[in-house]
């Protein structure tokens, strides 16, 4: 699992910056130096071009993994250089985002975008395979996902959209049913597709989600 | 409750015309309305289009009630893209109280190809989800299990492409929008006549009236754009050529000969139980195709 991200435009992390003159970066080194959003060289690329526009770069590193606890660690080690800046800018994801802000009173921003979770197929090609819907279907679909892989989260089939197995959204994407069909068939299981699902439940877990592991004398009542 | 007209005409075996009619972007009627008086003693009903390819407009519900003051027999067009299944329902019980008594399902185009690219696409639920929920509101119950205090009766419809390539996946789902309990088809356009027979033959087996779709041709630059980018239409190279042999200034002449040519075709041999036509824009001219096709 990665979460892939995408670099904010340059003009718009101006923008965010505005009346900061001092400035902490903080990247990571899990999904966004993979995605070569957020590792070193784009850190410390994001620092010349800070130091261009004549902003103080009070310090920077890159957290072995931002959404982890061990941040608080790391956040520590730096907490001077964080503390004289006037804001921090993270290239992590979202989830490092929310992680770094609970370790500091300094306004945090991003400078990525968060744009799924994803698998990297082949080096550098990231795909979203999941939206964590809550209710996995993939056993009826054989292995692939309608609800993520479809761009309208068709569970009956395609649309009328699709053509030569290509999606109506983009012609180089594969349809989602086409290959469900495809795999579907292979396995000898084509019922599974002649099969109706009915309306999905969109609130199987209502937003904000959470989830709370009970431990085993919590168990112990019966309770779940 | 009252049967609507178009499912009585579906059932008396007479070969149906159906004709598009498109709102308009803006709140002034005048052109639609003219169409709708043009056309709504010459076919058997009125589709109004959802927003057609993902482009805001003047609602289909309005559409459909502009055709049912003025005496006409509205289809409604409805797409799963902008509406989920609280408002899909309401909008079903508001059109049945207003005498709108035909609906035709659909799953919707996406956003993306719209005009309002940044929109959330809703897809709450598809267009067999869609036809299931209209025979369950029919039966007294909403979706979710409630009872109804009046319900609603709909003559429903769906959508098929019958020149998708690869077939088999249009075909399963066709399957279960009839049992979802759909009763007319108006399928994509087709142009392939010999091909078109082909997909009847199978479906002739499933208990649903058939409406073959019409699309008119108005130029060869159009006729390739619809191989380019249209998914599930082939423009046969014959039928480009044929438009760009009419000359100049005349390609919009040859294709309402060559759309009531195909009706003609159609109805002679019975291929099918109807034609659905789709004159984008152009519905001015759809007397005149009817009176190509002899109808």
């Amino acid at each position: 699992m990665r979460s892939i991200t995408k670099r904010k435009t340059l003009d718009e992390i101006q923008q965010y910056l505005k009346g900061f003159d001092h400035v902490y970066i903080l990247g990571c080194g899990t999904c966004t130096t993979m995605t070569r959003t957020g590792g070193k060289d784009q850190v410390l690329e994001m620092r010349d071009y800070l130091e261009g526009l004549e902003k103080t770069i009070t310090g920077w590193t890159v957290i072995p993994i931002a959404c982890d606890e061990m941040t608080e660690v790391a956040m520590k080690e730096n907490e001077r250089p964080i503390r004289n800046a006037g804001c921090v800018l993270v290239m992590a994801c979202a989830l490092g985002v929310h992680r770094i802000s609970t370790y500091t009173n300094n306004p945090v921003i991003p400078a990525l975008d968060t744009l799924f979770i994803g698998l990297e197929e082949k080096p550098g090609h990231f795909r979203e395979v999941c939206i964590q819907c809550g209710q996995c279907v993939l056993g009826e679909t054989a292995g692939i996902c309608p609800v993520s892989e479809c761009n309208k989260g068709l569970l009956n089939g395609p649309c009328g959209g699709t053509n030569d197995g290509k999606c109506e959204v983009d012609k180089e994407k594969d349809c989602a049913w086409t290959l469900i069909y495809r795999r579907l068939k292979l396995q000898g299981r084509l019922d599974l597709m002649r099969k109706y699902h009915p309306p999905k439940n969109y609130q199987t877990a209502p937003r904000p989600k959470s989830v709370r592991i009970r431990t085993s004398e919590e168990n112990q009542d019966g309770s779940v | 409750m009252a049967v609507s007209k178009f499912k009585e005409a579906l059932n008396s075996g007479k070969f149906l015309v159906t004709c598009e009619i498109g709102p308009p972007k803006g709140t002034d009627l005048t052109q639609m309305l003219h169409h709708v008086d043009l056309l709504k003693y010459r076919v058997d009903a009125l589709n109004v289009t959802d927003h057609q390819s993902s482009v805001m407009r003047f609602p289909s519900l309005g559409g459909c009630l502009s055709v049912k003051e003025k005496g006409g027999e509205p289809v409604l067009q409805m797409t799963c893209r902008d509406r989920n299944r609280l408002a899909l329902q309401a909008d079903l019980m508001l059109a049945h109280t207003r005498g709108i008594n035909n609906v035709l399902c659909l799953t919707g185009d996406s956003v993306i190809v719209g005009d309002h690219k940044g929109a959330k696409g809703v897809f709450d639920l598809d267009s067999v989800q869609l036809l299931r929920a209209v025979r369950q509101m029919e039966a007294g119950k909403d979706m979710a299990g409630n009872d109804l205090e009046g319900g609603v009766s709909f003559c429903a419809g769906a959508v098929v492409t019958p020149e998708a390539t690869p077939i088999e996946p249009q075909l399963i789902k066709f399957e279960k929008k009839v049992e979802a309990g759909a009763e007319f088809f108006q399928t994509q356009a087709i142009y392939d006549l010999e091909r078109f027979a082909k997909f009847m033959e199978y479906a002739r087996q499933f208990p649903v009236k058939i409406l073959a779709g019409i699309v008119l041709l108005t130029s060869v630059g159009m006729a390739k754009f619809i191989n380019a980018n249209i998914p599930g239409i082939v423009v046969p190279q014959d039928l480009i050529d044929e438009l760009a042999n009419a000359g100049r200034g005349r390609a919009l002449h040859k294709g309402i000969e060559i759309a009531g040519r195909m009706i003609a075709a159609l109805k002679k041999d019975a291929i099918c139980d109807g034609v659905h036509i789709m004159a984008i824009g152009k519905e001015e001219v759809v007397p005149e195709i009817l009176a190509k096709a002899g109808l």
